[in-house]
């Protein structure tokens, strides 16, 4: 077993893990943070995106023991903190999310792409969701959302 | 919309909230990571089960040597298929009604012998996940490999080796209609046309894997089973069959569930495994597919050859269809819906959209050793309405006629309704003209040919291409009822008025992402005249809701919401009742807007629902003692008229196609539908959007690639491709209305809709660009090996 210390969510935590344990497993069972989603478990679904040190990775390619020490931000963590309740309202507001599973990440890859670029055409959101998949909506609606946001937060 | 003006159709009620595209309630969880999926449960006590699966697509199992995994970290038990036997008897999934369907038995665990690549052989449970996954690795099984059918035409050849020696043949089910006279009217065809239609196995790839929680009360002798199922009284009933259980011994709760498109209608041999493992165990057993496994052990879907044949006149008159279908399942026919229907509804389908009466057609079922295949979205409608418009624009490009004008002449006429096609299926109310009138509107069809003949002087291929469609929605019991399978097709709804003024409903279909639970809080808001944030709504629970069929074959709108509409109707004539007993009034002269009693003639506020109810609960004293009042009402609905409310519409692609690579980029991409009443547009939208993303991708990219030994060898995300967000067009989306008068509300399905028909027009379109060439291509999915085989031979 490893020893970690790490920040979740604005929360310390220090915690045992085995070497092999991912970081989107350590969230889910030992902290019972379930809003990252496992889908593929080897990167290309985007079920699992959280933000570490204030970048977006993939949980499920992220060792729990590499994570030591650093900041770690769930869907759980920027809803309550409000960083993305204009979004996540969009999302509601267009029926972009059907079943929902994708989701969590979906709102974090898309939150990346609108701190970098705050105005985004609808090809460049396409292309920065393009590592999400979504086998529900058609992604149209997605898009819409996300655009919807970036002009909101625009006219702010 | 349509009709006749003594009907009051419960949209146009006041205030009604039927036909409003209003905000799922319940989405705020979903959104912030709340939802409560089955794969997020973590019970005390609780084991976790890894299955050890076939490697071989076809073996005998010689020894299983458990020996050195039983004593390793964290191991409970370990079961094969021989002790998994005595706990869960075999099932064999036929039904009466498809005649001459057969499969042979089919166990939790392989007993024997393996039958493909994937079917579960061992069951190791485990503290955790990855001890179970450790211990799996030192089983020691012995197969002798026997040779596997993997070709669904030379597993159907005479002399092929039976993968059941017992049912003699792999022929799983045959099925031959010929209606009209096929042979007069091909004598009178000016032009005759055939082609060949392929179309891949694919799966559903729900993003959440199948989960499965069993939990046994040793003391209630009574099992919880937590699964995202579409069909919770389904699951109940097979369960308690093959574990010698009573109905009421169990309890099927659904939860979140992340994604479903028919790949959760099943019951699946680990899921079964799983039941009778917490009852072995008396600990929950939780299963959570993995990738790997859901690609293997998931249904897979099509896989059929289609050879077709279409006649036409030089005035554009088609004359008739005719097809020989083949399809490859698995080697059992799945339990209980049968690995049949789709090649059925393959029968039933074809040339429907048409008033064609000559029609002759085969299908057979060809067991295979491959994953089993059953039910998925658009069950049967891609490959009916990739042949039948397939063929249709061919017969238009042999007589020089417009895909457009071809359609007009031929697709039956608005007003000839109601009629059946050839096959027997019946229509009560269809809008072809309607449809192809609003699509064109929408499209500018005279900008897209003249942007695609610009292109074409700059070496770049663009096409367009159609697809009308039929759409089978709200299956009676002429699906599986009648065929002998207890699969409920009724639906039903238990609204009540609880203390505080604020209705409660409880409903049998359940949720998956469509937005069940909103359109039955709109249409029980509508029936009571309370508002809609005022309606809680309760799905997914066998414990708790009515008795009925659950989510699937576009249902739940026509059949679910209809049952909620008239349970509504029913406790709004009690809270009437009840109202004028206090008001000392006459209920007929009593209303309720917005969840307030008001005088009918004037809109004077009377009394509040929740001071009625207060009333009604706590101070029955106050009323007349020969007076009970009852706030609680449950109605059921099946329709009667008709087997099935068939649906319709049509779809557009406009596409280029890169004859360097052979990739195909979509531009844009059109559906008009007609789903008759829509109680929530927004949500009608997107269902029919997601349906198309689902067709775009069986269209180019989804197959699953088996090697000559049966193996999968594309059974992960990476290799197996799906449609993501920057290949996919937006879709624009319009509606005829043409309400069903099975049901009060008018609504049919819309689930199926975008399946159906995206593949059929992005083939034509694909065809279209490509005429210049003189190549037609009629296989799917349309990957970039299949473009430049076709344009360059090989």
């Amino acid at each position: 077993m490893i020893a970690i210390t790490l920040t979740v969510n604005g929360e310390t935590i220090a915690a045992q893990v085995e070497p092999r344990t991912h970081l989107v497993d350590f969230l889910r069972e030992q902290l019972g943070l379930t809003g990252a989603h496992l889908g593929c478990e080897h990167g290309v679904c985007g079920a699992c995106t959280i933000r570490v040190d204030g970048a977006i990775v993939r949980g499920c390619l992220v060792l729990a023991a590499q994570a030591d020490g650093s900041v770690v931000e769930t869907i759980e963590g920027l809803s309550d903190s409000g960083e993305i309740s204009d979004l996540a309202q969009a999302f509601i507001d267009r029926n972009a999310l059907q079943c929902g599973y994708c989701t969590p990440g979906m709102l974090i890859a898309a939150q990346d792409l609108l701190l970098h670029d705050p105005s985004p055409t609808r090809e460049a959101i396409r292309e920065h969701l393009s590592g999400n998949y979504c086998r529900c909506t058609g992604y149209h609606a997605i898009i819409d959302a996300v655009q919807a946001t970036a002009r909101a937060r625009e006219q702010a | 919309m349509m009709g006749n003006d003594a009907v009051v159709w419960p949209a146009d009620l006041p205030n009604s909230y039927i036909g409003r595209a209003v905000p799922r309630a319940n989405l705020a969880r979903l959104t912030q990571g709340r939802g409560e999926y089955v794969s997020d449960l973590q019970l005390p006590r609780m084991l976790h089960v890894v299955f050890l699966r076939s490697p071989y697509a076809h073996a005998e199992i010689v020894s299983i040597d458990v020996s050195a995994a039983a004593g390793m970290p964290g191991v409970a038990r370990i079961v094969t298929g021989a002790e998994m036997a005595g706990h869960c008897t075999p099932w064999v999934g036929v039904l009466s009604h498809l005649k001459g369907l057969k499969s042979a038995p089919q166990h939790a665990l392989a007993v024997d012998r393996v039958h493909w690549q994937g079917e579960p052989v061992v069951a190791i449970l485990a503290a955790s996940r990855a001890q179970a996954e450790d211990a799996a690795e030192h089983i020691l099984v012995e197969y002798r490999e026997l040779p596997a059918q993997v070709d669904m035409f030379e597993a159907a050849a005479p002399d092929a080796r039976p993968i059941h020696p017992e049912l003699g043949d792999n022929i799983a089910f045959e099925r031959r209609l010929d209606a009209g006279d096929v042979d007069a009217a091909a004598a009178a065809s000016d032009h005759i046309l055939s082609r060949r239609f392929v179309f891949a196995r694919h799966t559903g790839v729900t993003l959440e894997a199948r989960a499965t929680i069993a939990e046994w009360n040793r003391a209630e002798q009574r099992l919880t089973v937590h699964m995202g199922s579409q069909a919770p009284h389904m699951i109940q009933n097979i369960v308690a069959r093959h574990l010698n259980l009573s109905e009421a011994q169990i309890r099927v709760i659904t939860h979140d569930v992340g994604g479903s498109f028919g790949i959760k209608v099943h019951i699946y041999p680990d899921d079964m495994a799983v039941c009778a493992l917490a009852r072995m165990t008396g600990r929950p057993v939780k299963f959570v597919a993995d990738r790997i496994e859901s690609f293997t052990s998931d249904i897979h879907a099509r896989d059929h050859v289609l050879d077709g044949r279409i006649g036409v006149r030089n005035d554009g008159t088609i004359t008739f269809f005719e097809i020989d279908d083949i399809t490859g399942i698995g080697p059992f026919s799945v339990y209980p819906r049968t690995s049949a229907v789709e090649a059925n509804q393959v029968v039933n389908l074809t040339g429907g959209q048409y008033a064609v009466p000559n029609y002759r057609a085969r299908t057979r079922v060809v067991f295979l050793n491959k994953t089993p295949t059953c039910q998925y979205r658009a069950v049967g409608h891609p490959i009916a309405c990739s042949a039948t418009e397939g063929l249709v624009d061919l017969a238009a490009r042999a007589i020089g006629m417009d895909p457009v004008e071809i359609r007009r002449r031929n697709l039956i006429r608005d007003d000839g309704y109601p009629c059946s096609a050839p096959s027997g299926i019946r229509f009560e109310a269809l809008s072809h003209h309607a449809a192809l009138d609003k699509l064109l509107a929408m499209m500018d069809l005279p900008a897209l040919r003249a942007d695609q003949a610009a292109a074409r002087t700059r070496g770049v291929y663009r096409g367009l291409g159609l697809a009308s469609f039929i759409e089978i929605t709200n299956p009676g019991p002429a699906f599986y009822g009648v065929g002998g399978a207890r699969i409920s097709s009724q639906d039903g709804a238990s609204v009540k008025l609880d203390a505080s003024g604020c209705i409660t409903v409880a409903s049998s279909i359940t949720e998956q992402g469509q937005g069940s639970a909103a359109i039955i809080a709109q249409v029980t808001a509508t029936a009571i005249g309370v508002k809609l944030e005022s309606v809680r709504v309760i799905l997914g629970d066998t414990d708790t809701t009515p008795y009925g069929g659950g989510t699937w074959a576009s249902r739940g709108a026509g059949i679910g919401a209809e049952a909620a509409f008239q349970a509504g109707r029913a406790l709004r004539e009690n809270i009437l009742k009840l109202a004028a007993t206090i008001l000392q009034s006459a209920p007929e002269n009593l209303d309720i807007h917005l969840g307030v009693v008001v005088d009918k003639l004037t809109n004077t506020e009377r009394l509040t629902l929740a001071e009625l109810a207060r009333i009604a609960y706590f101070r029955p004293d106050t009323l007349p003692q020969d007076f009970q009042s009852e706030l609680m009402a449950t109605r059921h609905f099946v329709p009667r008229e008709y087997g099935f409310a068939f649906t319709n519409g049509i779809q557009a692609s406009y596409l280029e196609v890169d004859t360097e690579t052979g990739f195909i980029r979509l531009l844009k991409h059109w559906v008009v539908e007609d789903c008759g009443q829509p109680i929530n547009p927004l949500l009608v939208d997107e269902q029919v959007r997601g349906g198309v993303v689902q067709g775009l991708g069986a269209a180019l990219f989804e197959r699953c690639h088996y090697d000559g030994q049966g193996q999968m060898i594309n059974a992960n995300m990476a290799d197996y491709l799906v449609p993501m967000a920057g290949e996919m067009p937006d879709i624009e989306v319009a509606h005829v209305i043409s309400p069903t008068r099975e049901s009060a509300i008018g609504a049919k399905g819309a689930g199926e809709a975008g399946t159906a028909g995206a593949a059929a027009c992005v083939a034509n379109a694909v065809n279209d660009a490509l005429a210049p060439l003189g190549v037609v291509i009629t296989e799917i999915p349309l990957s970039p090996e299949v473009v430049l085989r076709a344009l360059h031979g090989g």
